[in-house]
């Protein structure tokens, strides 16, 4: 096959690339130039943005004999990446933004331009396994490694777009592994640090960058009954679930630490409350994939709504365009926003995705 | 085999040039030194002096060695503008064309940053020839206040050959000096540096077929420079640093043998070029020449745009089959802008990125303009799908955001 390796200039897209060109691919290395201020050097460095990644990424594809190219998708990042992330947040919804690119950029633009130019997949360093069908299907399966699993940003492309995806990486045993193996193939970033960040958040002060990019909105901080309990500078801020820095004045009645409950944008509200308040009875999604025919109702599976969240058994009510899961008997899943990414296991296989619209409230024992 | 029509980039050295270099990198020697190896390094830098001065109608006193374009033309804008300024305060402006290298445009903007100087840029028509109005206009208003002027001999890019003469009557009728840089044009056009009245000239090895690494900046005797690098007061203390013997003898070489040549080369590459145009907009839809009429133009440069493709994917395809050309802009971490130059001519951004620079050279032959005809209506129409489908994800991933 005719492959194209996304190097973003770190370990794990690198040994990705070198196992495409071993399975005896035709492989083309391209950097996508993502962040619109190029011209910033980092100190370790954090992912796809900094000119010291491109000649990272340049570098392990001189090492491996590959041509190489950098593609500038920055416009588009920021038309559609950023732009959603700022959006989502100012709309009091929690993003990832990470899915958002694997969604409009990896698997969108950079996959529809290499099938244009003739290429016949698209490679990235990304932990998760395809497991082929007997019947040419494919499924999108946990990686090997439980603790570098990325199937969960994953999920959102579907299954047309995995069908044209190559993840050398699922069957590795582990990170340290995948660095193993790039000392053994003379990658000089072997050594190089894991990216944990916002790629675009150039200094990891996410709301720094929203307070730069949004402005002051200062309002209210109120509890369940609508009292006010403080004051914010932006509810963008403040992510559901979240107990630090909400600095209120006086502490609630029964003594109890406080928690952000919700964002109430139009109203630029922050409501807070106790522990037992967000327990959440179940979940509507909106927006939903499915790899193969959607779960009947009925269909019990697994829920993960966060990147390295655990699991929690749910039965699902609804799947179609819509997502509709109640927990199962005995589970329990608390400070869950809308916009969190929800994704349906059956074992190590993703069932499918969906965007959080709302939470279902825990129901009360009759 | 490989079609390399990037030869404005980069041209391959040439084997006398070569042997030049080589036969000098065996002998030891610091031009500087007084003892016996000093002064035979000393006699082969003054030798390919001479000869790199006839080459270029100036002076040997007139060459100033360099580490190449970049550094000559940065010695010329700011050591002209700190001596000009240095005596009369008033003179911050920097007059240079829109069409520029960065070589020279970012050094003005640097002094516009950081010295006080004032960047003006001078427009061009849209086939990339200066505006000689605006220049007399901008002489009109300010002629007090001006450094320098710096206007390109021909244009990297496009190929466009600048209204030079025009320019350095303007500029010395109001006593202000003109630098231009002629890294393109040696060996394609007659460039004559005391015949010119240039003030400053920039020449350069590699794009004549001498190695990278040396260059040199021909200023006038008498010109008030001051020194980018200090040190040891090599050349004339305009510009410290130990000079190369071996890449001054091989530069000289290659030099003498463009000028020589150049007549001959400069029909048979300009017959390669027509012949390349001609067939590429015969056969390729939505193909544009850019620049000017090959009346005003390097007759190794050809200079295309193809409506609605990117390119880097015109350039990743090319390279795919084989052909190794540029998309005649600059780059910032491999990342290909919108040509300045492009641009600055007036032409649309969308219709900038479709493009593409053909520069041939001494190695180049007609197998290779057959080459590039064989594969550029598939690579183009290849480009144009890739270019459809970018602009179509955009529109579904705003839909859904």
């Amino acid at each position: 096959m005719r492959v194209l390796a996304a190097l973003s200039g770190g370990v794990d897209s690198a040994v990705a690339a070198a196992r495409a060109v071993d399975a005896g691919h035709e492989v083309v290395g391209v950097h996508m130039a993502l962040s619109r201020s190029r011209a910033q050097f980092r100190t370790g460095s954090r992912g796809c943005c900094s000119i010291e990644d491109a000649g990272d990424a340049r570098r392990a594809a001189d090492r491996l004999g590959i041509p190489f190219y950098v593609w500038d998708l920055s416009e588009r990042f920021e038309d559609t990446v950023v732009a959603d992330f700022l959006a989502e947040y100012a709309a009091g919804r929690t993003p990832n933004p990470c899915v958002r690119c694997n969604e409009h950029i990896k698997f969108a633009t950079l996959l529809d331009k290499a099938i244009a130019l003739g290429f016949d997949a698209v490679c990235t360093g990304h932990y998760a396994r395809v497991v082929a069908r007997d019947d040419g299907t494919r499924e999108l399966h946990r990686a090997a490694d439980a603790a570098k699993d990325q199937s969960y940003v994953l999920a959102v492309m579907g299954p047309q777009r995995l069908a044209r995806a190559l993840f050398p990486l699922g069957d590795a045993p582990s990170k340290a592994a995948t660095r193993a193996e790039a000392v053994a193939r003379g990658l000089s970033i072997a050594a190089k640090p894991d990216s944990y960040d916002i790629c675009f958040v150039a200094d990891g002060d996410t709301q720094g960058f929203l307070r730069s990019r949004l402005g002051d909105r200062p309002g209210e901080i109120v509890d369940a009954s609508g009292e006010v309990v403080g004051h914010h500078d932006g509810a963008y801020a403040y992510t559901v679930g979240q107990r630090r820095g909400l600095a209120l004045g006086r502490p609630a009645a029964d003594g109890k630490p406080r928690y952000v409950l919700s964002i109430e944008p139009v109203a630029n509200r922050v409501v807070v409350g106790s522990a037992d308040e967000l327990a959440v009875g179940g979940l509507v999604g909106e927006r939903a994939v499915w790899f193969g025919a959607a779960p009947a109702a009925g269909t019990r599976c697994a829920a993960q709504v966060r990147a390295h969240g655990t699991p929690v058994p749910v039965v699902v009510e609804r799947a179609d365009d819509e997502l509709v899961v109640a927990l199962d008997d005995g589970a329990s899943l608390r400070g869950v926003a809308a916009g969190q990414s929800v994704v349906l296991y059956d074992g190590t296989r993703v069932l499918g995705q969906a965007t959080v619209r709302a939470c279902l409230p825990v129901a009360v024992p009759a | 085999m490989t079609v390399y029509l990037d030869h404005a980039a980069t041209t391959p050295v040439l084997p006398t040039a070569v042997a030049a270099l080589a036969d000098a990198l065996a002998r030891p020697g610091n031009p500087s030194s007084l003892h016996a190896s000093g002064r035979a390094a000393r006699r082969t830098v003054e030798e390919a002096r001479e000869r790199l001065a006839a080459s270029l109608g100036a002076r040997p006193s007139e060459v100033v060695l360099t580490s190449g374009g970049t550094e000559a033309d940065n010695l010329a804008v700011e050591g002209l503008f700190r001596a000009r300024r240095a005596v009369d305060a008033r003179r911050r402006r920097v007059l240079v064309s829109a069409v520029e290298h960065h070589a020279v445009l970012d050094p003005a903007a640097w002094l516009a940053a950081h010295e006080g100087a004032e960047a003006v840029l001078l427009p061009v028509d849209a086939s990339g020839v200066l505006d000689l109005d605006a220049l007399h206009d901008e002489l009109a208003a300010h002629a007090d206040e001006v450094a320098l002027v710096s206007v390109m001999w021909a244009n990297n890019e496009v190929g466009a050959l600048q209204p030079l003469a025009d320019v350095v009557a303007a500029a010395h009728a109001q006593g202000i000096p003109v630098h231009a840089d002629a890294v393109q044009a040696v060996g394609q056009v007659p460039v004559d540096f005391g015949a010119s009245g240039l003030d400053a000239m920039t020449v350069t090895a590699h794009k004549l077929g001498g190695p990278v690494g040396v260059g040199a900046l021909l200023a006038r005797r008498g010109l008030a420079l001051e020194p980018v690098l200090h040190g040891g007061g090599q050349e004339r203390g305009v510009r410290s640093g130990t000079l190369s013997a071996p890449l001054a003898a091989a530069f000289a070489v290659a030099a003498e043998a463009a000028v020589a040549g150049r007549s001959s080369y400069a029909a048979r590459v300009g017959a390669l070029r027509d012949r390349l145009v001609a067939g590429v907009l015969g056969t390729v839809p939505g193909a544009t020449l850019r620049g000017p009429d090959a009346a005003r133009r390097l007759p190794a440069n050809a200079h295309l745009t193809f409506a609605g493709c990117e390119g880097d994917s015109l350039l990743y395809l090319l390279d795919a089959a084989g052909v190794e050309v540029s998309t005649g802009s600059a780059c910032q971490a491999g990342v290909p802008q919108p040509s300045h130059v492009l641009l600055a001519m007036g032409i649309r951004e969308d219709d900038a990125r479709g493009a593409l620079r053909f520069s041939f050279g001494h190695t180049s032959t007609d197998d290779d303009v057959d080459r590039v005809l064989e594969v550029l209506p598939g690579v183009v129409e290849r480009a144009r799908a890739a270019g459809l489908v970018a602009t179509h994800s955009v529109a579904h991933a705003v839909a859904h955001a």
